[in-house]
């Protein structure tokens, strides 16, 4: 039994290191999704295109342009002489916002209570410019909301008072609240769920097609033997993307890793061996490579996009959360991110880790029971 | 020998893909220690009855012995007392020679010391020894043929199968191949080997005709020819194919083809005189009765449809 699954195990390793296909894209993956994530994909909206109308021409209307440049949530790039102009410039596309100053500008500002704190809000109480936004991104819309409330105390040489907010934020974690911080360790969950399912969903279907599989079920090699034997290399190699990810993030993302190593070692490993064993499934379940691709992306889209990676859990609707729940990547996001960013242990997270331990044991079950030694 | 044992038995085996028998009561019986050949053209159902008889396919009728035990309920039992040698190169291209030959034996819970006896033994037969650290993926056919069969043979199955062996292979490598089959046989090992070839098929000890995954005939390849249901007469001359046609369109004529310069042609063992039959229709030829070969046979049991 254990010479059999030795004799796997190393058979299976030395096709790896031959197989220099996979083995870049081992280490090569990793690295560029950790890129694309990290610096493109930027939820903190930065240096919108923007553009102004400045119907108001005055000391005021220019000071209130360098405060909204300040801010840098936009860039001024083009400049328009009248509001329809600036609708036009809208619609083409050329920016997503336009800052609109009207002509009375400056009466509208003394009266505004923002500027002059003696005044109450009234219901006379006008805006002092208005902003023309492409709303149909969202994330940039909401950037643009967020400059409503500016303060405009600036324009007077007044100095600060500020109005005392309802509420206080006491931000724990991430207080330069960048979003990088949380990509990271998703990122793990992501591109794990991605190599490990990807790799075994083919190692089966594989040698099926390349014949290997006729002879080998011709043999006395036992199911299990066959399976466990294909994921235990799997197993290092997810171990060494963890790493790649998490030192990467670390170096170069400043991601800090808060928790500790021996609990994010034992969530890996769990995750791992999840991952591995959907992939083993479909293995067994898919007649081709194609086949089991398919079906690795149909499992990896909702990973993406329902295991709180791209949009928090607890903001999805509920049928969304019931599939989140049965994906492994949903229950290593959680534990991942709780280790990684909270310093949580994996007792603390014990409802999922089990849940990652019990879906292993179900699926190199089912998994070994779908594969007969059979040709049919 | 009157009471020989029986290495393989096989009872009305029947296997369908759908709409296609694959292979149609199949019955058959090989002596301990023989070399028993499947005989047909691409797709008569020899795979498949190799297959079926491995336990790697489960036929939809009929039952299989193999050394003494039932296969069904024993598959995985009798998996250590058999070899199989498939028909498409099923060893890992990307492990050199001498990684497969370890893999195999591993797998085959051969271990260290014999193992590597065993192993160094098989590369000294196949020759092989020189090419230990290569790929297996990189190898000519035979080559791969005789890594094959080394590692079908690393624990000395008692019943050894072999789906066309040498069908990737030189005519000088299949010689050899032969040598090394017949030394396997004297050693005791029961062997079933496919081919097309009808040189290949001559020197098995039993043979099984099969057509459309029907047993056409079985036997020695001698009785096969000398019980042959047809006579064969060659006639040679100038424009044999005007001839053909002619002879061909006769009822009692199985087949007539062109070999060389001459005509073979077969007619039914029904007529008695088969040169009388054939002369007015031949004029100014010389006609022969000659011994059949084993291609008359297969032609004959297969009504003239297929040729090699
Ligand atoms: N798995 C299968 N599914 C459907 N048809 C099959 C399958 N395997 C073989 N066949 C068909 O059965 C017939 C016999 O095939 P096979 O045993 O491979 O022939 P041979 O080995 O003599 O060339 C062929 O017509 C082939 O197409
Ligand atoms: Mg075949």
């Amino acid at each position: 039994m254990w010479a059999r699954l030795w004799a796997i195990v190393t058979k299976e390793l030395k096709q790896l290191r031959r197989d220099r296909m996979t083995f870049g894209m081992i280490v090569m993956l990793p690295l560029m999704q950790l890129m694309l994530f990290g610096y493109a994909i930027n939820t903190d909206v930065r240096h919108v295109p923007a553009g102004i109308v400045d119907l108001s021409q005055t000391s005021y209307s220019r000071q209130l342009f360098q405060m909204v440049s300040a801010t840098q949530v936009v860039d001024f790039t083009q400049r328009y002489y009248s509001a329809q102009a600036a609708d036009e410039a809208i619609t083409r596309g050329e920016v997503k916002a336009v800052l609109l100053i009207p002509a009375d500008f400056s009466s509208r500002l003394v009266l505004h209570p923002a500027f002059d704190h003696n005044r109450e809000y009234s219901p006379l109480t006008r805006p002092v410019a208005q902003w023309l936004v492409d709303g149909a991104d969202t994330m940039v819309a909401a950037a643009m909301r967020s400059l409503r409330n500016m303060p405009l105390t600036e324009l007077t040489a007044k100095g600060v008072t500020l109005t005392a907010p309802s509420f206080e934020v006491v931000q724990y974690f991430n207080p330069e609240q960048r979003s990088v911080v949380n990509i990271v360790p998703g990122l793990l969950a992501i591109i794990l769920t991605m190599t490990m399912v990807m790799f075994t969903s083919a190692a089966i279907v594989r040698e099926r097609e390349q014949g290997n599989m006729e002879f080998l079920i011709a043999t006395p090699v036992k199911p299990v033997e066959l399976m466990v034997g294909k994921i235990v290399p799997y197993v290092f190699v997810g171990l060494v993307q963890a790493s790649i990810i998490l030192s990467v993030g670390h170096w170069v993302f400043a991601v800090p890793v808060r928790g500790g190593l021996d609990s994010l070692l034992i969530a890996s490993l769990l995750f791992i061996f999840a991952s591995l064993t959907l992939g083993l499934v479909i293995s067994t379940l898919t007649k081709n490579q194609l086949q089991a691709m398919q079906m690795t992306v149909f499992i990896l889209m909702p990973s993406i996009l329902l295991s709180g990676f791209m949009f928090p859990y607890d903001a999805m609707p509920i049928p969304a959360q019931w599939i989140a729940e049965v994906l492994p990547a949903t229950h290593f996001m959680r534990m991942v991110r709780g280790i990684v960013l909270r310093d949580a242990d994996v007792f603390s997270l014990s409802k999922d880790a089990l849940w990652l331990l019990g879906f292993t044991c179900v699926g190199v079950l089912v998994a070994a029971k779908r594969f007969n030694k059979r040709l049919e | 020998m009157t009471h020989a044992e029986i290495a393989l038995k096989a009872d009305r085996l029947t296997k369908r893909f759908g709409q296609l028998t694959a292979v149609n009561q199949l019955s058959l019986s090989i002596e301990r220690g023989a070399i028993y050949g499947f005989l047909g053209p691409n797709g008569c159902g020899k795979s498949t009855a190799i297959r079926l008889l491995t336990g790697l396919l489960i036929a939809d009728e009929g039952e299989v012995t193999v050394l003494g035990q039932p296969l069904a309920g024993h598959e995985e039992a009798l998996k250590s007392r058999i070899g199989y040698m498939t028909q498409k190169f099923s060893l890992f291209e990307n492990l050199t020679v001498l990684e497969n030959l370890r893999f195999v034996a591993a797998i085959y819970s051969v271990k260290g010391v014999q193992a590597k006896k065993r192993i160094d033994e098989l590369l000294q037969l196949y020759g092989l020894s020189e090419r230990q650290q290569q790929l297996a993926g990189t190898m000519s056919g035979g080559q791969k043929q005789r890594l094959a069969l080394a590692c079908a043979t690393i624990h000395h199955p008692e019943l050894l199968f072999l789906d066309e062996p040498t069908s990737a292979v030189d005519p000088e490598n299949r010689r050899d191949f032969w040598e090394r089959l017949f030394d396997l046989s004297a050693a005791g090992t029961t062997i079933l080997v496919s081919t097309h070839y009808m040189d290949e098929a001559e020197r098995c000890h039993g043979l099984a005709i099969l057509e459309h995954g029907i047993k056409r005939a079985d036997g020695a390849p001698r009785e096969l020819m000398q019980s042959m249901s047809a006579n064969v007469v060659e006639i040679s001359g100038d424009s044999l194919r005007q001839v053909k046609q002619r002879l061909s369109a006769l009822p009692d004529v199985i087949s007539a083809a062109q070999v060389g310069n001459h005509l073979r042609v077969l007619v039914s063992k029904s007529v008695d005189d088969a040169i009388g039959l054939l002369t007015p229709f031949s004029d100014n030829y010389d006609l022969a009765l000659v011994r059949p070969s084993l291609e008359d046979v297969f032609v004959s049991c297969t009504g003239g449809r297929h040729v090699g």
